[in-house]
């Protein structure tokens, strides 16, 4: 499978698994394989299972269920919440 | 039994306080705060009456848990004819005046009349007389605790007060209690106002006793606690971050009101989120947030304390503004921000301390401005009529107009009026983000199509905090619901509302909800309250709430609101989402309100029917 670039977004306690350079913007472009998979972005950044919580995939939520096959397309924005509430 | 089984009655008129005895009757079947002050309140006022005037009644009420060991269990509610709306109002504060309220001897305190003269009301336990506040009239909140503080001799006292905007019949002015906790919407702050009502200061030393099972008790609130700590949002996730974690949330769904809600994605939101309190500034390499706080009992403490960079071009010359306070909850971030365009997190820190300051809402205040800013940018108000220029994304605007409207002068008598009155003046209704006159906060029903209902059907006008859908539609609590979907909606909604009226009447914190539900509340209640035979059951409980939520509307219809006005404006059920998984959908509110009737019972027309009233004893 070709190179892609996504937008990889980290929030709240989740951030500390950026890198230094990206904490100020919770973002970071990432170079992937077409055929890379949430599940397998979650484990190469040892994301914690209990904190992977939301996940959005340019806004919209990716079930859990969902999360180990669905892959990623160019440009796509996926973004990943521990649990977190407000109103 | 929970209940302290008095309530404390102020003429203003004659400058009375008497004691009577709570209906106990009544605390059987509304419980407390929220539902039984309310009950008082439509037995006692006509629902036609002018909420300025004399005839209009302010009530001051906790709940049967407030004061007590129960986690959260320190809220009070302020319940009378909303200065904004019209229609009725419940504005439901934390802090601690609510706990020393109760801890006084007292379950409410319902004020009645006009007094002829700027007075505050002092309660030592039960000692309760009204005193001069001719010192007081014209001060901040700030400095009306200060003050009231400093005469008592005694630091204990808690306080809560109207600022100038209360004063001036800011239409959307808040009571602040704990400098910055507020009953804030509606306008309970002008209705207290309209009274000469300055403040009320409350020192209890009584305690809070007589609960029905104490062991009961303690097992009961020790295992309820266990459980907020256990949740990772309750236990981690609120008190890390707060509510303000969402902008970034519901900007990426494209659920965010953006400019007056011409857009649902606002470029700044990422600057004036809960991730950019927490990290450094640039300018003097200290952060925005300086800690969490809790309010009394509360056992998640999701409360934000902030400082400002005291070079900000905002507060350099002001250094009442350089201390640690108050800080953004994710509403008035919103408000102040995407909705006016402004990403300025400092600003938007400081516009919020003017909010507690002089007392309004932030909420309505930003929305307001919102709608300024659009009728600015479209040439309808000018910079000669503002005093400024006032284009979106201004930050000077935002704080100039602040002051303004905090210290009555200019274009701040206009922001007084709200967006609704405000907009209709300059010949543009369709632009006040309102329902019932009262602006939605911060989530855009185009995107999250539950709470468009939510805000239409609201009692006390648009609201977030009467049934938060967000919880399912965005949180997945606790279940996930899909967010652009109308289906399923109605009952959801209908079951938010009714368990929300059931918490608001116990004296806990509705942020207790993400890891409880009434499963958790209902055995705290019947421990600590006498019930009867039956006892304080999860499905008493839901039927109280639609008990309290068919009594609210009741009065609503019969001070003149109708169907029509269970509706939503214009430009979020005729302009699509431009941007984000909502792109190119409305709100589906007509959709949702007719099958909503039928589930709640009530005709076509939104009238409750007699099977409906006659099931739930109204």
């Amino acid at each position: 499978m070709a190179e892609i670039k996504i937008t990889f977004k980290l929030f709240a306690a989740l951030q500390d698994y950026l890198p230094h350079e990206a904490k100020r913007t919770n973002a970071l472009v990432l170079e992937i394989d077409g055929a890379t998979t949430i599940a397998q972005i979650i484990e190469r950044f040892a994301l914690p299972r209990k904190l992977v919580h939301l996940v959005l995939i340019d806004g919209s939520f990716i079930p859990p269920g969902e999360r180990a096959a669905r892959t990623l397309r160019e440009g796509e924005t996926l973004a990943i919440w521990p649990p977190v509430a407000g109103g | 039994m929970g209940w302290a089984r008095k309530i404390l009655r102020v003429d203003l008129s004659k400058g009375t306080c008497k004691s009577e005895p709570l209906n106990m009757e009544w605390a059987q079947q509304y419980l407390g705060q929220r539902g039984l002050a309310t009950k008082y309140f439509v037995e006692e006022v006509d629902p036609k009456v002018d909420p300025l005037s004399p005839a209009n009644k302010l009530i001051m009420a906790t709940g049967p848990l407030t004061g007590t060991m129960a986690s959260t269990g320190g809220r009070y509610s302020v319940i009378t004819k909303g200065a904004l709306t019209g229609a009725i109002a419940c504005s439901n504060s934390g802090g601690y005046i609510g706990a020393e309220l109760k801890m006084a001897g007292w379950d409410m305190i319902i004020f009645e009349g006009k007094s002829p003269k700027p007075v505050y009301l002092s309660i030592q336990d039960d000692v309760a007389e009204l005193r001069d506040a001719a010192h007081l009239w014209g001060k901040t909140t700030w400095d009306t605790e200060e003050i009231i503080k400093s005469s008592h001799h005694d630091p204990q006292v808690r306080v809560c007060s109207i600022g100038r905007a209360g004063e001036n019949g800011v239409l959307y002015a808040c009571i602040v209690n704990d400098l910055h906790r507020a009953a804030g919407r509606s306008g309970v702050g002008t209705v207290m106002g309209s009274k000469n009502l300055k403040a009320v200061a409350v020192r209890g030393t009584v305690g809070v006793s007589g609960i029905r099972d104490f062991k009961a008790f303690m097992t009961a609130t020790t295992a309820a606690k266990k459980v907020l700590a256990d949740n990772a949002v309750t236990g981690q996730g609120l008190p890390t971050y707060g509510t303000q974690v969402l902008m970034n949330v519901i900007n990426e769904m494209g659920a965010l009101p953006t400019r007056n809600a011409k857009e649902v994605q606002f470029e700044g939101a990422r600057k004036i989120s809960a991730e950019a309190m927490h990290e450094k500034r640039l300018s003097d390499g200290k952060a925005n947030l300086v800690t969490n706080a809790a309010c009394f009992g509360c056992t998640i403490a999701c409360g934000r304390i902030s400082q400002v960079d005291k070079n900000h071009w905002s507060v350099v010359n002001s250094p009442k503004y350089w201390g640690a306070t108050g800080g953004l909850e994710y509403e008035a971030a919103w408000s102040l921000g995407a909705a006016d365009g402004v990403d300025d997190l400092d600003a938007l820190t400081v516009a919020n301390m003017i909010c507690n300051e002089d007392g309004f809402d932030p909420i309505t205040f930003g929305a307001t401005v919102g709608a300024v800013m659009e009728l600015y940018t479209m040439g309808v108000l000018t910079k000669e009529q503002i005093g400024i220029e006032a284009p979106f994304g201004s930050a000077q605007a935002l704080l100039e107009i602040a002051h303004m409207t905090a210290e009555g002068r200019g274009f701040g008598k206009e922001m007084g009026l709200g967006s609704a009155r405000l907009t209709a003046k300059y010949g543009h209704p369709e632009l006040s983000m309102s329902v019932k006159g009262q602006e939605f906060p911060a989530y855009d029903p185009r995107g999250i199509q539950g709470m468009g209902l939510t805000y239409a059907t609201s009692n006390r006008g648009a609201c977030h905090l009467r049934s938060y859908t967000v919880a399912s539609e965005v949180l997945g609590i606790p279940v996930k619901t899909d967010p652009l979907v109308t289906e399923g909606k109605p009952a959801l909604v209908m079951a938010f509302q009714d368990a929300t009226a059931a918490f608001d009447s116990s004296g806990t914190c509705i942020f207790t909800t993400f890891a409880w539900s009434l499963v958790d509340l209902a055995p705290q209640i019947d421990a600590a309250c006498e019930g009867g035979e039956a006892g304080w059951s999860v499905e008493r409980l839901a039927e109280l709430g639609a008990r309290i939520w068919n009594m609210e509307r009741l009065f609503n219809n019969a001070a003149g609101f109708t169907a029509k006005d269970d509706d939503l404006p214009t430009r979020l059920k005729t302009e699509p989402a431009q941007t984000g998984p909502a792109k190119g959908l409305v709100s589906g509110i007509d959709k949702m309100v007719p099958e909503y009737y039928k589930l709640r019972g009530w005709d076509t027309a939104g009238v409750p029917d007699k099977e409906t009233l006659a099931r739930l004893g109204l």
